[in-house]
């Protein structure tokens, strides 16, 4: 007879009896929880039942909403700001309700009311253009529904790209909050709670526009508030991971004070009227130019709507890769430069593999984070194939994603 | 006192820190650094989380009702890991096999497959609220009958430098933690073994050594008392003397509960609010305070004041409970008049509660929300007094006696740490795990192989210098010498004001080696450990100290002065005697005995004059 997990078993190693509870199968080992609390592997054949363990009961507690304040929604997608062990792999997941997030941070019901809609329940790296549209409209629903702001959970691994992609769909007159954390929620130094609390506090603010909020310093002290489309994850594992690339944060919100400080270039609430426009061509591409890349692999793209390149320097590759570029535009892929500096502008107007871009067809990206103007070009074939259309908002701002000037300083 | 009478048992938790170049699960040596050499700060806060079981631990909970900003000191010998903001390195290989040579020594059985887990610790000693930490090895014996349950690894938490700010040069140094089965019946037997497992993890050679590298946590308890767990004596000769101690608080305990339900004791469900009594309080505390709570405790005058401990009286337990709040302490009736409170005061604080002559107070003075959490905690241990010992968890007070930490952890704050990855621990593996020789076995050893004496050989094996002299004689030093410099010389040069700690492992195995190879004589091992102090090479030392002249040699050498010199013999007659010796001397770079040369100068004099 298998053993179920919280199955009561008996256990000896050498000549120990030990009891605990039956948790799982790891690498042909039975995983024990013995009584103590140790997790110890052992060989099947040295477990035996005791008792057939009783399924747990979940704590439930009443999530009591204050009716004076205002609406907030939450849309949950997953990610680890609501995360749990699962003991089939021993791995942390995302697989909590948005209602267990509440749970989670019990200081959000001081901020303000919430209703929440689970969107999803992946991990980010599993998150698909599809899924933005989705979200997406979700979020318009719910701002026409009249909710004071929005706060959108997500995994940190691609929240840029969705924060980005809504940015780029919806027009919001109030707070479009992106927000995860770094480190798992079941541990008690998580910064699941601080950036949850700040993320709430931003979304009842001032603000009109789609941000992300996550920790500003290493320490609890600060969460800034990043533009959407500056924004990018820049540490694998830090708190501070996120940052707004070539710009400064539009605002923090300080910790435990909740006090929210916007930038003047920030947008305020109310500013933009409501609207959605969630066209998006897919069959997008993002390639990344190495020092002797195969010109052949951009053939893989062909037959793409769209294509960006992260080119070296001020955007550039190589003079064998021209040639394939420009028989991609040829064909009808809208490709855009950017540049893997990540920092500065675009310009192929200074050196002759630049111009020959630019002959080739090849659309200057300006000072678009590569995977921004990936996010953006879906929007933009989504939209129109008019070629100077397109090569017109691409090099347009459309949501803060271009910089009218470069800034001075690193 | 007759112990078994009293149904004493206890049981031990020793915690050995590693000597392993790298941390339990970084990258990072495991040094303790001077606390102005950190080189960044960080805060946080922790919460306790939900665990697997959907509770919250007990202990963990009594934690978060004091909501702290943890200050963090990190340094250029910490990382990320310490930080908690990078996910661990796999376990440290070198730290599970120290682990398992001394499961190998218990004689245990390693678990197959070994499993971290978070142990749930938020009082800021862990960035992470947990400290990692794995159950390697069960059941190992003792010499007397009793058993070791079981052997752990676990990583070091971070060194509290003050109040709420820590230092992150001691968190994730691998520590063993060997764990007794309550199989120790006397204070002295607890003394005993613990000083026989330190023995037997000292025999690993791979061990820290020094204050605080070694801690023992002890379980005590007796009959229709409680399990109460006392952290971090540090001492090991004050062990039997906490166990003694915590006897007789637990013996005072229940003595106090007999009599408080004798007397029909009772505790007042609300405090009371008496504020106003006290602002022009002589008190500096009262008068200032807030809020001012008093509860009255009925039929426990006297009892709040009884010493249950040396320097600790059941009103410090009330006490201790009271500070988890945040409060400096608080007052009772049993104490008062005192610390600027008067008769009066005290008359209209017994009036106030309705307090009869029988009866006590206790009051809190601070703000209102620390105030009630306090009251409430003296309320909730002045209950416990009619029921039980409570099971707690104490930490040692200077002397011996012991302070209230918190509730007894419960299995609650245990949960797998899923960062890491488990390790199977293999029979080739296993088989292949040596027991190190134990220290006693092997001072009887050098008793038998090196003919030293046994106190020379019981000094040399629990002395640091142990991997040194075993060095020197691997090396072909004489046992003796190696055995007289590394525990003698060094020290008597040391005491002497010889910077000798300037002097490397390497550089005294040189010296000896020179010995050895009949480049010095024995007697100028100090004189040249004393020159390489200073500043000089070995080979510096060597050539300007060491010149082993044999006594034909010398003779030689001492008429040659006399001759080079003649004429000024002649002219001084005997009286060139101390000029001359000097030269000599320094021909011989003192290798040689003074008053011997100074004969033979003498002779050779004399014979010249002739
Ligand atoms: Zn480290």
């Amino acid at each position: 007879m298998g053993l179920i997990p919280g199955d009561r078993v008996a256990c000896t190693v050498g000549t120990t009896e030990l009891s605990g509870t039956y948790i799982t199968d790891r690498d042909g080992m039975h995983v024990v929880k013995l009584d103590s609390g140790y997790n110890i592997g052992v060989d099947p054949r040295r477990v035996i039942l005791l008792e057939r363990g009783r399924p747990a009961e979940q704590p439930d507690m009443d999530v009591v909403q204050d009716p004076s304040l205002p609406e907030l929604a939450i849309i949950s997608t997953g990610g680890t700001i609501a995360s749990r062990i699962d003991y089939r792999t021993g791995a942390v997941t995302s697989q909590f309700t948005a209602a267990d997030i509440l749970r989670a941070i019990p200081g959000l019901a001081e901020i303000a009311r919430f209703r929440t809609h689970v969107l999803a329940t992946i991990l980010s790296e599993n998150m698909t253009p599809a899924l933005w549209q989705e979200m997406a409209r979700a979020v318009h629903d719910v701002i026409a529904e009249g909710v004071a702001g929005v706060i959108v959970t997500h995994g940190t691994d691609t929240m840029s790209y969705s924060a980005a992609a809504l940015a780029f769909m919806l027009q919001s007159p109030v707070p479009v909050v992106f927000v995860g954390s770094q480190r798992s929620a079941d541990r008690p130094s998580s910064d699941n709670v601080m950036n949850g609390i700040c993320a709430a506090a931003a979304a009842v603010s001032e603000l009109g526009e789609v941000t992300v909020v996550m920790h500003g310093t290493p320490s609890d002290d600060r969460c800034a508030i990043h533009r959407a489309t500056r924004v990018r994850k820049l540490h694998t594992s830090r708190r501070d991971a996120f940052r707004s690339v070539e710009s400064a944060p539009i605002g923090y919100v300080d910790y435990p004070s909740r006090t929210v400080s916007l930038a003047d270039e920030a947008v305020r609430r109310g500013t933009r009227p409501l609207s959605l426009d969630d066209r998006l061509e897919p069959e997008c591409g993002l390639l990344q130019f190495y020092p002797g890349m195969d010109p052949a692999l951009i053939d893989v793209f062909s037959g793409y709507a769209g294509l960006v390149v992260a080119g070296t320097g001020l955007g550039h590759v190589s003079t064998a890769c021209i040639e394939r570029l420009g028989a991609l535009v040829d064909a009808g892929t809208t490709v855009v430069m950017t540049s893997q500096c990540l920092y500065g502008r675009v310009c192929d107007r200074v050196y002759d593999t630049g111009r020959d871009l630019l002959a080739a067809g090849v659309i200057e990206g300006a000072t678009m984070l590569p995977e921004v103007a990936l996010v953006k070009l879906m929007c933009v074939l989504g939209r129109t194939r008019n070629r100077h259309e397109v090569v017109r908002l691409m090099q347009a701002d459309m949501a803060g994603e271009i910089l009218g000037r470069t800034p001075h300083g690193l | 006192m007759d112990f078994e009478e009293i149904g004493l048992v206890a049981g031990l938790e020793i915690h050995q820190q590693l000597d392993t170049a790298c941390k339990l699960f970084c990258g990072c040596p495991t040094r303790i650094r001077p606390v102005e050499e950190h080189n960044g700060e960080f805060y946080r806060y922790l919460r306790a989380t939900v665990s697997e079981m959907g509770t919250i631990d007990r202990a963990a909970e009594e934690e978060m009702k004091h909501i702290r900003r943890f200050r963090y000191l990190a340094y250029d010998s910490t990382c990320l890991v310490e930080n908690d903001d990078e996910p661990p390195l796999p376990l440290n290989g070198e730290a599970l096999e120290i682990a398992l040579q001394i499961s190998r020594s218990f004689g245990m059985t390693p678990i197959e497959q070994v499993h971290v887990m978070r142990k749930l610790v938020i009082d800021g000693s862990n960035t992470s609220g947990f400290q990692r930490t794995a159950l390697v090895a069960v059941g190992g014996v003792l010499p007397n009958g009793g058993r070791v349950e079981s052997i752990c690894l676990e990583e070091e938490a971070a060194q509290r430098v003050e109040d709420a700010c820590f230092s992150l040069d001691r968190l994730g140094i691998p520590l063993v933690e060997i764990t007794t089965s309550p199989c120790l019946y006397t204070p002295e037997a607890v003394q005993e073994t613990a000083a026989y497992i330190g023995m037997v993890l000292r025999s690993t050679g791979r061990v820290k050594r020094g204050i605080g590298t070694i801690r023992q946590d002890l379980n005590v308890s007796i009959r229709d008392g409680a399990r109460v767990e006392i952290k971090g004596v540090q001492e090991l000769d004050l062990l039997a003397e906490v166990v003694r101690r915590e006897v007789r608080r637990q013996q005072e305990l229940l003595a106090i509960r007999d009599e408080l339900r004798s007397r029909r004791a009772s505790v007042d469900e609300e405090p009371i609010e008496v504020t106003g009594l006290f602002r022009e309080s002589g008190s500096a505390i009262l008068k200032r305070a807030k809020v001012v709570l008093a509860v009255r405790l009925r039929g426990f005058a006297g009892l709040v004041g009884r010493e249950i401990q040396p320097g600790r009286r059941f009103g410090s337990e009330l006490s201790d409970y009271a500070k988890r709040c945040g409060v400096g302490g608080i007052f009772h009736t049993d104490e008062l008049p005192a610390y600027g409170v008067t008769t009066e005061e005290v008359q209209a604080l017994r009036a106030a509660v309705a307090a009869g002559e029988q009866d006590a107070v206790v009051i809190v003075a601070a703000d209102s929300t620390k105030a009630l959490c306090a009251i409430r905690q003296v309320i909730r241990r002045a209950r416990l007094a009619f029921e039980c010992v409570p099971e707690e968890t104490r930490r040692m007070l200077e002397g011996g006696s012991s302070a209230y930490m918190r509730p007894l952890p419960g299995a609650a704050r245990m949960y797998p740490e899923t960062d890491v990855l488990s390790v199977t621990i293999t029979p080739e593996r296993w088989a292949s795990v040596q027991a190190p020789e134990l220290l006693v076995d092997r001072a009887e050893r050098y008793v038998r192989e090196y003919a030293l004496s046994p106190a020379t050989a019981d000094q040399l094996v629990h002395s640091s210098m142990l991997p040194l002299f075993d060095r020197a004689v691997a090396a072909g030093v004489p046992p003796a010498l190696a055995a007289r410099t590394v525990l003698s010389t060094m020290k008597e040069l040391s005491r002497d004001g010889v910077a000798i700690e300037a002097v490397g492992e390497e550089q005294v195995l040189a010296v000896l080696a020179g010995v050895r190879d009949g480049r010095a004589a024995k007697e100028a091992v100090p004189d040249l450990l004393q020159a390489i102090a200073g500043g000089a090479t070995v080979e510096e030392a060597l050539a300007s100290l060491a010149p082993v002249v044999d006594p034909g040699d010398l003779r030689a050498l001492v008429e040659r002065v006399v001759q080079e010199r003649i004429s000024f013999v002649q002219e001084r007659k005997m009286g060139a005697l101390g000029p001359l010796m000097g030269v000599v001397m320094a021909e011989v770079r003192g290798s040689v005995d003074g008053k011997y040369l100074s004969e033979l100068l003498r002779k050779a004099l004399r014979e010249a004059l002739e």
